[in-house]
């Protein structure tokens, strides 16, 4: 399995990073490379064996709906790169 | 010997008889890091103030007639698990400057029996690795060889126990990342399996294989730390409400009518010579210590990469989606919003941690999914049953940790596929959700430290830490020390 330049571009987009242009050539290789190890899984016969997404035996698990102690807006913003009006600042999203 | 190369149990026998006070123990570790951490680089963070107030408060407990499990321990804590008030990066550019707000729970457990926090230790960022050389800050050096690596994720835990910078530490394990830095500082590191440790406030890399595991000097020493840390908390969903064991009280020196699996996939081509001798003659000791020893087939093992490099970048890249710049973290300003997301994750990421995110983007993408992330999550189903079908013949399985000692600084950073398959062995255990533990078994000829690895099933800590604790008893790797 062998990435285009093309693809590592959209990978990049849909995971919003940005790339410089030595790491879109590097990521071509090296993805490739880690994408071929893993066609080793053709081998292996899965047709009648479900999928694990969890290790434990539990379905969901519930909890009572009641208001418990929780961080201050202040705590909340504390760590913000940039905050106003006791809200977190974003870029504008719409026009 | 000095009071920085007690075992904890050691430590605590003196605190308890007051030939020593927290203080001073406290005291003696920051000055052993003032004297070594410059050739180690094992810490992220040192808290020696704070660490001295701790000791302060848990000698005055003393005074007053309390005792508790860890009182005046001195211990280090993984940059990956939240401590409020202290930086948090969990080796990473991206939450440089990053303070939580709140401690997670293994901590807040650690120090709720009286543990004292000497600092926070370097971890490949988001604990992706096996080297700590893709921390974002420093690498760590092996205290037993200061070219070498210290193994990783946990390797900043690992190099400060084994250098007696701290009596013990908390680490994380995704596939491997506190018993693979154990074997390589030649130190004991268990991982306990999933659902046992809470995972509150540890930040997440792959959430359905993280588990928090404890690291120290003596088997003893890691059965105590898992004790008072484990159980469940209702603020970590996936924590299983089963009663923790007294692990210490069923650790008997004797292994008789403990049935020993090896398995064979475990015994490959490429493993280091000194490895495999070193692991088979453990094998033999556990024989000798009444274990019968009998061989057991995982036959998907050699799957074990494939699958967990897809499913671990699979579930990093949901995780890491938080990082965008706009709660916590760095922000590199944008002309908009997508273009903000994309400057501070493209240049607040490293190399490996991108590579993982592209990786599970990938995987997870339209068209690709059930190729690739399916299709693996299958095959984790396929290794599950190996292990049930093997501990339905034994209580625990014997293998090497890895399949070589510490390579050197360097050596394997430019080629991500051969630091993959660094993990062979420890990996599927994750996948598998059991619990493994790695403990010194010899050296290599460059003088490096060799790990025994013991897996038990899953809820079967208790297994594993008496089988590790009867082959530690009987001989003495653990007592060895690197000299810096």
């Amino acid at each position: 399995m062998s990435l285009t330049r093309e693809q590592v571009m959209q990978i990049a987009e849909l995971a919003k990073l940005e790339l410089t242009e030595s790491e879109i050539d590097q990521y071509v290789h090296q993805l490739s490379a880690v994408l071929d190890y893993a066609s080793k899984l053709d081998a292996l016969n899965t047709a009648d064996i479900p999928p694990t997404a969890s290790v434990l035996p539990l379905q969901n698990v519930m909890r009572e709906d009641a208001v418990k102690p929780s961080l201050t807006r202040e705590q909340a913003l504390e760590n913000a790169p940039s905050a106003i009006e006791g809200q977190f600042r974003v870029n504008a999203v719409l026009d | 010997m000095t009071l920085t190369d007690w075992t904890i149990s050691e430590t605590l026998a003196r605190l308890r008889s007051r030939e020593i006070s927290a203080v001073e123990l406290t005291q003696a570790y920051l000055d052993r890091i003032s004297a070594v951490e410059p050739k180690v680089n094992a810490f992220l963070t040192v808290t020696g103030e704070q660490a001295l107030q701790q000791a302060k408060a848990a000698d005055s407990l003393r005074a007053q007639g309390e005792d508790r499990p860890l009182l005046g321990v001195p211990l280090g804590i993984k940059d990956v698990l939240c401590t409020e008030g202290v930086s948090t990066t969990a080796g990473s550019k991206i939450l440089k400057g990053f303070v939580p707000p709140f401690t997670a729970t293994s901590v807040q457990r650690l120090f709720g029996a009286g543990a004292v926090m000497l600092g926070k230790m370097n971890t490949d960022e988001f604990a992706m690795g096996s080297s700590t050389e893709n921390s974002g800050y420093h690498v760590t050096h092996n205290p037993w060889d200061l070219k070498r690596i210290p193994g990783g994720s946990s390797g900043g835990s690992a190099a400060a126990v084994a250098a007696r910078m701290v009596a013990g530490a908390l680490g994380t394990d995704t596939g491997g990342s506190v018993r693979q830095p154990a074997a390589m500082c030649g130190i004991v590191g268990i991982k306990p399996s999933y659902g046992r440790v809470s995972r509150y406030g540890l930040i997440a890399f792959a959430s359905s294989l993280d588990q928090v595991g404890a690291m120290a000097r003596s088997v003893e020493d890691a059965a105590l730390i898992l004790e008072v840390m484990a159980g469940h908390d209702p603020l970590d969903s996936t924590s299983m409400n089963v009663p923790v064991p007294n692990y210490r009280a069923g650790m008997r020196s004797d292994l008789k009518g403990v049935r020993v699996g090896v398995p064979k996939e475990y015994f490959i081509e490429g493993i280091e010579a000194e490895v495999e001798a070193s692991v088979r003659a453990a094998i033999e000791h556990l024989k000798a210590l009444g274990a019968e020893i009998r061989e057991v087939s995982l036959p998907h093992t050699a799957y074990g990469i494939p699958i967990y490099y897809l499913i671990a970048p699979a579930e990093a890249s949901a995780n890491l989606a938080r990082f965008e710049g706009v709660r916590y973290g760095a922000r590199i300003e944008g002309a908009d919003m997508w273009e903000s997301y994309k400057t501070t994750r493209g240049r607040g990421f490293g190399p490996e941690v991108k590579r993982r995110i592209m990786l599970g983007t990938y995987a997870l993408s339209a068209g690709y999914y059930d190729a690739y992330y399916l299709k693996a999550q299958k095959g984790r189903t396929l290794i599950r049953q190996d292990f049930e079908k093997a501990f339905a013949e034994v209580d625990v399985i014997a293998t090497p940790t890895t399949p070589r000692a510490a390579f050197l600084i360097g050596e394997k950073v430019d080629d991500p596929l051969q630091m993959y398959l660094e993990d062979v062995f420890t990996i599927t255990v994750n996948l598998a959700g059991i619990c493994g533990i790695s403990l010194p078994c010899g050296k290599d000829v460059n003088q490096m430290p060799i790990g025994l690895q013991l897996l038990g099933p899953a809820f079967g800590e208790e297994k594993i830490l008496h089988a590790a604790h009867a082959y530690e008893q009987s001989t003495d790797w653990h007592k060895r020390a690197p000299s810096l």
